[in-house]
């Protein structure tokens, strides 16, 4: 598994490039390419159907994220936070850590999962679907309502958008 | 050990949320967040020496990673787009009324 | 403001960009379409092969500017392919109710590895496409739209 722990590094540090750097453009950049690894780590995991969402999914974020920033006058912002507020929030987060780790030892170890409701799902699957992909098969016909529920929140949430970005208005 | 290493991640962009000013590194802060988040539910989800949850033409496949938590982070890949482009076009919005990013200055309740 | 000085390339992107997108967005928008229909078959289904097909229209936005993508798919016929996506994916749920129980997948299920086999999940994989292309594209064509205090 050393190829994973590679790729975890890789995201971690691209992630810390993209909070830092002062230029927004340059940490946009940085954002994909921490997308692009995690599309790199789902192939790993063997999860075909993720990779191919998370690659599109996040060229269309950067391209959504660069029409905010490009062309306007003033993006930088000057100065930081005062120095408690940092110090605060990073022993929050340490104490997060160190009480997770203590928790995460009650998980079932890494790569061997129990299966109680999945076992059914995978013998079975091909019987009752008649579909060879089986995460399609999970997300259309066992689990169908979950995937109405999602097509709601993305309606929601695209006329959220539209009706903030109408051009009639008070002022 | 490698959740500790994607709840890392989660920390980092927490970090970002929490002390940055600008309007812009906050939004990129929320899509890290979404990224360890969707990962971590990956790696619970993997088998040892397993494959691909996609039967063949002429094999026999006997392990297979979990599907379920695989259909979960699908339908969560795309809704966090849907956000992510909600968060921005208000942001567009707010710079249009106030001429800048900076939280601090956008205080004014009544503009 | 009224006299600023025109720039060479007034709309869209340089010649070699609007060659590359005349070759190219045909063969996207195929690639899309294929993703949607065997998406029982093989890695993929309604999510990457809707935003694959918002991907193309979108690229021809950004290589010819915002009035040729707008002649191909207007803002309300985006709007109205959404709404039919939404409504389909719903009446196929409620005809479910026909046999037994929500959801229920009552077409006949062929055999494995045909294109037309496994019930409602095809029609359920075009019912997704048109609603996540059409709603992804409607995003981007109200950010483009509005006219902003940046160099537009």
């Amino acid at each position: 598994m050393i190829e994973l722990y590679l790729l975890l590094l890789f995201m971690i540090a691209a992630a810390i490039i993209a909070v830092e750097i002062e230029d927004l453009l340059s940490s946009i950049v940085a954002v994909g390419a921490v997308g692009m690894g995690l599309s790199i780590t789902f192939l790993t995991l063997k999860a075909p159907d993720l990779a191919i969402v998370q690659l599109v999914v996040e060229i269309l974020c950067l391209i959504i994220l660069i029409r905010a920033t490009i062309n306007r006058d003033i993006t930088q912002v000057k100065g930081r936070q005062k120095f408690i507020t940092i110090f605060i929030s990073l022993t929050f987060i340490v104490l997060f850590l160190v009480l997770a780790w203590s928790s995460l030892k009650n998980l079932p170890e890494f790569g061997y999962p129990i299966m109680k409701v999945a076992k059914n799902y995978l013998a079975e699957g091909l019987a009752r679907t008649g579909a060879t992909n089986l995460v399609t098969s999970v997300i259309l016909d066992f689990r169908a309502y979950d995937t109405l529920g999602e097509a709601t929140v993305l309606f929601a949430a695209i006329i959220g958008a539209l009706a903030v970005l109408r051009k009639t208005g008070r002022k | 050990m490698i959740y500790l290493l994607c709840l890392v991640l989660f920390c980092v962009g927490l970090y970002c949320i929490i002390t940055k000013r600008n309007l812009i590194k906050i939004i990129i802060g929320i899509g890290i967040v979404e990224y360890a988040i969707n990962l971590f539910f990956v790696l619970i989800a993997y088998r040892m020496r397993g494959r691909a949850p996609i039967l063949a033409q002429d094999q026999v496949i006997e392990n297979m990673v979990d599907p379920i938590p695989q259909a979960l982070v699908l339908t969560a890949i795309v809704i966090s787009l849907a956000v992510t482009a909600l968060l921005v076009a208000i942001a567009i919005r707010i710079y249009e009324k106030y001429g800048t990013f900076d939280i601090e200055k956008i205080k004014r309740l009544k503009g | 403001m009224s006299n600023k000085p025109i720039k060479s390339n007034e709309k869209g992107m340089t010649l070699i960009v609007k060659t590359i997108t005349r070759l190219t967005i045909g063969l996207i928008l195929l690639f899309g379409i294929y993703i949607v229909l065997h998406g029982h078959l093989s890695p993929g289904g309604g999510f990457a092969g809707g935003v694959i097909i918002a991907l193309s229209f979108i690229h021809l936005m950004l290589a010819f500017g915002k009035e040729v993508a707008l002649k191909k798919l207007s803002q309300s016929m985006a709007s109205f392919f959404e709404s039919l996506g939404a409504i389909i994916f719903i009446s196929i749920a409620v005809l479910g109710f026909l046999g037994g129980y929500f959801f229920l997948n009552f077409l006949n299920k062929g055999e494995a590895f045909h294109l037309f086999s496994a019930g409602i999940i095809p029609l359920a994989n075009i019912a997704i496409c048109f609603k996540v292309g059409a709603g992804l594209y409607a995003v981007l064509l109200g950010l483009v739209l509005l006219k902003t205090g940046g160099k537009e």
